[in-house]
């Protein structure tokens, strides 16, 4: 297939044009109207193209993703999994999506008790109390509910409590999150394993300590088994107890961070509950908070009348508002479909197979890859590159490689805990014959790197373009149309 | 296997230390550019600003990662290498000759704790 590579604009041609605007029918001469100063002097420089040149232009673009509709994409930490159709034609109904965020909440009943629904299931499912769905995604999730930690201590007079303590294997949002929510950052060593060192936790659990932030599993996919030690020991120093949902995928429906202690946390929708992650999104993080929090949750929220009819309601105490009206609301949609279509027992099945697939190719692979941490992982594991690493070839160099046989990398040079690490995730949603494939591929890359080692640095030999200068496009990125063509 | 020099002094954090009378030039190491790949920035200090052993004075970004730079010595920064702003690479090639700051010491008790090249090199290769 020839690499399409064209920008819209280099389409362009003066004139052409793919639409036709009826006459004026009103003689409305808004332009007249507008204060000069809001006027453009010269014409938007728009492309100029057929209808057909749009259609095929967008199509050649689409062709060139990678994506879980095109195949297998084991990005660890990232929770790839499949997004049910279900979900978008759920979504897409008219009745919800031409719903207008100012319309009179009597006539918009059906949203108002989906929001409702929604977050009762993410209570139900988190053992928490109540959660906000207005977060846009997992970072603003995590802003949220550190505004919720922060505004607690405030509230109660003790003003002292500034510190976050995070894991130095976190995800990096975390410390940003927390910086941006005006606490200071302190960092809690790991053990080998990956898990919090509670002896090197106890001597920073003072009164200036607002609370802690945790992955249950943690980076590494390991349970973090001392989590109830840890809860009581910062539950007594006074602060509170931050889940990350990142990691969450592996316990739905079995283990529930509430009852592990945690007070607040977020979730992600667009990993555990299957709605659309990365680019294409857009993303929700909904936050729960524990029974002695919920006064705190973000305006507005919707509430439950007597007589069965729902409201939208604000709040004094409430730290404010973190978005417009609530959030992603087609994202929502998606997740209560998913929540709808698994059921009760379906949901159960979702970490156990997410479990399963992680470690069957764990373990299938560990011969050939060097396993730091041994044991049963949950949802994903780290590889430190190959278990021979004589030939010179790089975890990067092996990443490159997969690409030449149709799968996705996984995320590489994460954790910083390895020099090369290898993080694998498959998700629940992959098939037998899937991971057999990607298990066949990783091994033979590994004999490759062995015997053939200058085939898997060159690597991607099959791609449109296989090795961009990375260097260089950090240091002097050219990122419009306009830089491209006067560079 | 990375290049040692045996008249510096090491962090266990991976930066070098050569000392002059009372000054202290300071880098990373040639095993922690290898580790961290191409370097595409440097946060350096200001002349003038205070430093201390054991803490962040400045990072580190490669196309990989970013890493905090730790100072093993405490004192006044006197100079930072300005070639670094529109350079970093330099670190790359010659991890020993593209210093980042020079430090007034003040504590020469401070280089005395720090690894010779032989114990240094015993980290790297336990890491």
């Amino acid at each position: 297939m020839k690499e399409y590579d064209k920008i819209i604009f280099e389409l362009s041609r003066p004139g052409r044009k793919g639409y036709q605007l009826p006459a004026d029918r009103f003689g409305s001469d808004a332009f007249s109207k507008l204060p000069a100063d809001l006027l453009r002097e010269k014409p938007a420089e728009l492309p100029e193209v057929s209808e057909l040149e749009v259609v095929r232009h967008y199509t050649n673009l689409s062709n060139k993703n990678f994506g879980v509709d095109t195949g297998f994409y084991p990005l660890g930490s990232c929770t790839m999994k499949y997004n049910p159709k279900i979900n978008e034609e759920v979504a897409a109904m008219p009745e919800f999506a031409g719903l207008h965020p100012l319309q009179d909440p009597a006539t918009a009943q059906g949203a108002l008790e989906l929001y409702w629904n929604l977050q009762n299931a993410l209570a139900s499912l988190a053992g928490l109390a109540e959660f906000t769905l207005n977060p846009y995604a997992g970072a603003h999730g995590e802003l949220t509910g550190l505004m919720v930690m922060r505004q607690y201590h405030i509230s109660r007079g003790d003003t002292k409590r500034t510190k976050v303590i995070v894991p130095d294997t976190a995800h990096g949002t975390n410390p940003a999150s927390a910086m941006v929510a005006g606490l200071e950052v302190v960092e809690v060593k790991s053990k080998p394993n990956g898990s919090i060192d509670v002896e090197d936790l106890k001597p920073l659990l003072d009164d200036s300590v607002a609370g802690i932030m945790m992955t249950n599993p943690n980076t590494l996919g390991m349970f973090e088994t001392e989590i109830l030690e840890i809860a009581k020991l910062v539950h007594e120093a006074g602060g509170l107890l931050y889940y990350d949902g990142a990691n969450l995928n592996p316990l739905l429906g079995k283990v529930r961070p509430g009852d592990m202690g945690f007070d607040i946390m977020h979730i992600n929708l667009h990993k555990t509950f299957s709605t659309p992650h990365g680019g294409g999104g857009p993303g929700s993080g909904p936050v729960g908070v524990a029974s002695h929090l919920t006064h705190l949750l973000p305006n507005p929220r919707v509430v439950k009348k007597e007589d069965g009819t729902f409201a939208v309601e604000t709040s004094d105490d409430a730290l404010g508002s973190i978005s417009t009206f609530f959030g992603n609301f087609g994202v929502m949609m998606k997740a209560y479909a998913y929540i709808l279509s698994l059921g009760r027992d379906g949901i159960r099945e979702v970490g156990p197979m997410a479990t399963l697939n992680a470690n069957y190719i764990k373990e299938s692979l560990r011969d050939l890859y060097k396993l730091p941490v041994e044991g049963p992982c949950k949802h994903e594991f780290v590889f430190d590159g190959l278990a021979d690493k004589s030939t010179g070839v790089t975890t990067l160099n092996v990443a490159k490689r997969l690409l030449d046989f149709g799968f996705h990398a996984p995320t590489i040079y994460f954790p910083l805990l390895f020099h090369e690490s290898m993080m694998i995730e498959p998700t629940e949603t992959e098939s037998r014959e899937t991971l057999d494939e990607f298990i066949d591929v990783m091994r033979r890359v590994a004999r490759e790197a062995a015997e053939d080692p200058d085939t898997v640095k060159a690597a991607p030999l099959t791609t449109p373009i296989s090795h961009p200068d990375e260097t260089g496009a950090a240091k002097n990125p050219i990122l419009t149309y306009k830089a491209l063509r006067d560079a | 296997m990375s290049i040692l020099k045996e008249d510096l002094r090491y962090a266990e954090s991976h930066e070098w230390v050569k000392i002059e009378g009372d000054i202290a030039t300071v880098g990373i190491t040639d095993y922690a550019q290898h580790a961290l790949g191409d370097i595409v920035y440097v946060d350096m200090p200001e002349v003038g600003d205070e430093v201390t052993a054991g803490e962040e004075f400045g990072a580190v970004e490669s196309v990989k990662a970013a890493s905090d730079l730790i100072s093993p010595v405490s004192g006044e920064v006197v100079e930072i290498n300005e070639d670094l702003e529109d350079a970093p690479e330099k670190i790359n090639a010659d991890a020993y000759g593209a210093w980042i700051m020079k430090v007034k010491v003040a504590d020469a008790g401070e280089v005395d704790a720090l690894l010779d090249a032989a114990a240094y090199a015993k980290l790297c290769e336990n890491e």
